[in-house]
């Protein structure tokens, strides 16, 4: 199949960007990554510099990929990374724009790579259980009923690709966030650290310039790992009821 | 080279401990005047980065990707091992580290394995009270699976995304101490050169992959958790970015390397379908726990499987291995698919086996199957537009894991003081072959547990010189990596990285990959320097390298790849024997079994580098086996 590409090209952060069409041959077995590498050859070969992007693993797990195809954040397929992608979902002649993430907290690199740097720093705000190596007790000493594992891992699997925030009117990163504050507030293991970690969190993702989450839903239609809005109730949750109940003595409460 | 393995002696139960006490300690108020450096944030680089910076020590933290979070662990699907016996069915320690040396066919160090085996009990503890969301009986305790090599239940498993949980949960340590400023870490860095000054490593030289700029650091101690070199073969379950560069350019400065020629072929992959596939996807192992192996009994039947009676389905598994049926090692089952396959009765495109769960979905329903494996089909319905639970999936083996890699000693220092190998970057714990839910378990094993006792030992013992940054060593070394980079953008040639990259792969995977004979092997030695010698000429490369340089990253890790793959296939050919995943198609059984030969090569292999263009030298540590003897593996 033939199909036109127009892409995103932005050689630096602080240069302008724009559209610029390519033209590709493609067969439907290949996924869309490999469409690009198809092409990045045929443009490396002809003395063009190839397109930049993101991506790892290729089997949908790493986070490392994700661009806007047609303005849906991973393509049309749903609970689908770009990398798990395949052509057989497109014809020939479609005629796609793929351009980067858009979000003030995740400038753009190159092409279609962005800096999701702000998310390690929400994770880095409080996204943990404070367990140091050694001081363990046994796997099983606590029993968790496997409803809560399951809801737990439901929002653990998160690959923090923001996806999410791309999709958002307002770029929030409220799914990514309430993502991680469910999947530990929901474990036994998580409970000593909950409204602290709620309170940091949110303030980190208030520093990082997201916006605010307004109830709209556009980020789980497009989470490639099905993440539920639900995550985000149970932040809202734990983050007024650790505003009822904090003293001010959160080392990381800028007093919201 | 002398190699000193520094294994303690005595009855094996108690080696570590009275080890542990023999390490010299740091006072933890000294601590915080060590610098360390981690390279690689999976789940080796991560726990030990988190783990150092809890004991106090400065941790500089580097990654190639844009967040440690992305490290290739988190692809691992199925599980990781543990000796808990939960499931109260006969395990213990003593046979973890027994199906572990059998398993990896007598060419691991006892004592590393044993202390494996001990230390997988407090991993299990750590994960789970670092929110690790284990899957769980309805009464709240841990469960377990089974896996390849093994007779009892001791996998862990967190859906089919263990490996994604287990980093998520070092991640997130990592993240903490990031938070504390007791790490730094550098996301989108390369290592490309260690300092080694005096004979002791002292630092690394980086390229930032976003501006270009190549620095330096220096620190007190190196430690290198950058996982394997398994995309030597181009296509592989590997993440692409995977690479070999920090445990090659470690090799050049002194490291020896160890075992190379010991590389896993996983036998559930899905097959390749053509010359644009840029790398191929695992199906977990565990999925062999339900899922039953077959191919059509006739030569060439081309019918749809679903109307292939079963008296006319070979399961060559259950067949040949009665016992252990579709649960055999890795490397006996990837080995038994080639050969029917090799017979001209593999499925699809001929290079295929079936993978059957049409049975399991009648014993546990479909509701059964999709709560073990639903994402596991997602995936594979995504990747192929087949449904698995009407279709059996098409199933082929890849290269997935790397046993071989940096020599280490029982302290996991390589043959450079100072400069230690953990994960799967180093070759210590599985011998020839890995057990599946093994890696997981090694990789955290070494920078939860090991690691951070036995770095405090070397930094007690060893008296520092202070350097700066204009040492000879440094700017030498830096001068180097600008050179190398200046040299790609200089040749302006005709064809791609990944033209070479995919001829390379194609060469090491006829001559070295599940089959290896002598003739092929020295094809593959006189092929590769022709090969290197014309990507050298006529690489091409554009941009510069003051930016976001993909083409330029990737030129690097080839360029190594292509001399990797050449000490691969000389430590292939120079050992004469069969084991684990190593192959010699000159020393086989009567039945095609792989025929070891203990009495000349019950050794680790570990090559030291003799400079550009010269022979490597090959260094052997004995293997000696006190309490599991050595015996032809058997899992009939």
């Amino acid at each position: 199949m033939k199909l036109t590409l127009h892409i995103w090209r932005q050689k630096s952060a602080g240069e302008p960007g724009k559209m610029i069409p390519y033209s590709v041959e493609a067969n439907e077995h290949m996924s869309f990554l490999e469409m690009l590498d198809v092409l990045n050859e045929d443009l490396v070969e002809k003395g063009e510099e190839p397109v930049a992007f993101d991506h790892d693993c290729r089997e949908g797990i790493c986070g490392s990929c994700g661009f806007m195809i047609n303005g849906i954040a991973h393509g049309p397929q749903p609970s689908t990374t770009v990398c798990q992608l395949h052509m057989r979902h497109f014809k020939n002649g479609d005629v796609l724009y793929l351009e980067p993430w858009r979000a003030r907290a995740f400038p753009v690199v190159r092409d279609l790579v962005v800096d999701r740097s702000a998310f390690d720093r929400i994770i880095a705000a409080g996204g943990f259980i404070s367990a140091s190596a050694g001081s363990a007790p046994d796997g099983n000493a606590i029993p968790i009923p496997k409803k809560y594992s399951d809801r737990a891992m439901d929002a653990a699997a998160c690959i923090g690709c923001g996806a999410c925030v791309a999709a958002c009117p307002n770029a929030a990163a409220a799914l990514f966030t309430g993502a991680k504050i469910s999947h530990l507030g929901i474990l036994p293991q998580g409970q000593p650290e909950r409204l602290e970690r709620a309170l940091n969190m949110v303030a980190q993702v208030k520093t990082e310039m997201f916006g605010s989450c307004t109830n709209i839903g556009e980020c789980e239609a497009v989470c490639p790992k099905d993440i539920k809005l639900e995550v985000i109730a149970r932040m809202n949750r734990d983050y007024l009821r650790a505003c009822w109940t904090n003293r001010g003595d959160v080392s990381r409460d800028d007093g919201i | 080279m002398e190699l000193k393995s520094k294994c303690p002696t005595g009855p094996i139960e108690t080696r570590w401990e009275k080890h542990r006490f023999d390490l010299k300690l740091v006072n933890p108020a000294n601590k915080r005047k060590y610098n360390v450096i981690v390279v690689g944030s999976g789940l080796a680089g991560g726990s030990a980065s988190a783990t150092l910076a809890e004991l106090g020590y400065n941790v500089k933290c580097f990654c190639f990707q844009d967040s440690p979070r992305r490290a290739h662990s988190i692809a691992a699907q199925g599980g990781i091992n543990a000796a808990k016996n939960y499931q109260n069915d006969g395990d213990s320690i003593y046979r973890l580290f027994y199906d572990t040396v059998k398993g990896g066919d007598f060419r691991a160090r006892e004592s590393n394995v044993y202390r494996l085996a001990q230390i997988s009990v407090n991993i299990i503890d750590q994960c789970v009270a670092q929110g690790v969301p284990f899957a769980r009986e309805y009464g709240g305790a841990l469960t377990n699976r089974s896996f390849g090599g093994a007779q009892v239940s001791r996998t862990f498993y967190a859906r089919g995304q263990t490996g994604q949980q287990l980093l998520i949960g070092a991640y997130q340590a990592l993240e903490r101490q990031i938070g504390l400023g007791k790490v730094k870490m550098y996301p989108r860095t390369e290592m490309l050169d260690v300092i080694v000054i005096d004979g002791k490593a002292r630092g690394i030289v980086v390229r930032n992959l976003v501006n270009g700029k190549v620095e330096s650091h220096l620190a007190d101690a190196v430690v290198l958790g950058t996982g394997g070199y398994g995309n030597v073969f181009y296509l592989s379950t590997n993440a692409k970015g995977s690479n070999c560069t920090a445990i090659w350019r470690a090799y050049k400065r002194g490291a020896a390397m160890a075992n190379p020629c010991f590389t896993q072929i996983h036998p559930t992959c899905i097959p390749v379908s053509g010359d644009y596939q840029s790398k191929l996807t695992l199906m977990s192992e565990s999925l062999r726990n339900d899922g039953r192996i077959w191919v059509p009994r006739k030569k060439g039947d081309k019918r749809p499987p679903g109307q292939i009676p079963d008296e006319e389905r070979d399961y060559y598994l259950e067949r040949r291995y009665p016992s252990f049926g579709n649960l055999v090692p890795r490397d006996v089952a990837s080995r038994a698919a080639k050969a029917v396959c090799d017979e001209g009765r593999g499925v699809g495109t001929g290079l295929g086996v079936y993978l059957d769960f049409a049975d399991a979905v009648k014993r546990l329903g479909k509701q059964g199957v999709k709560e073990r494996y639903s994402n596991l089909f997602e995936m594979y319905e995504r990747i192929t537009g087949e449904n698995p639970y009407e279709v059996p999936m098409r199933i082929y083996p890849a290269i997935h894991y790397t046993m071989g890699g940096l020599w280490v000693d029982y302290n996991l220092m390589t043959s450079v003081p100072g400069l230690y190998a953990i994960g799967e970057a180093n070759f210590s714990d599985h011998g020839a072959n890995r057990l599946g839910a093994s890696a997981l378990m090694q990789g955290l094993a070494d920078g939860y547990f090991v690691l951070p006792y036995t770095i405090g030992d070397y930094l007690a013992n060893t008296k520092l010189e202070k350097i700066d940054e204009t040492h000879p060593a440094v700017t030498d070394a830096e001068a180097n990596v600008a050179r190398q980079t200046k040299r790609f953008l200089e040749i302006k040639g005709k064809r791609t990285v990944a033209s070479f990259h995919r001829e390379l792969g194609k060469i090491v995977w006829d001559e070295c990959g599940m089959a290896r004979n002598e003739a092929g092997l020295k094809r593959a030695i006189a092929r590769i320097p022709e090969l290197r010698e014309e990507f050298w000429k006529n690489v091409s490369i554009l941009g510069s390298g003051e930016e976001l340089n993909q083409s330029l990253e990737n030129a690097g890790r080839v360029a190594d790849f292509l001399e990797f793959g050449e000490l691969m296939c000389v430590d292939a050919l120079h050992r004469n024997e069969s084991c684990g995943g190593h192959f010699r198609e000159e020393y086989q059984t009567p039945d095609g079994e792989a025929m070891r030969n203990d009495d000349a090569y019950s050794y680790a292999a570990a090559w030291e580098f003799a400079g550009p263009g010269k022979a490597p030298i090959l260094n052997k540590e004995p293997l000696s086996f006190e309490y599991v003897h050595p015996s032809q593996r058997s899992y009939k």
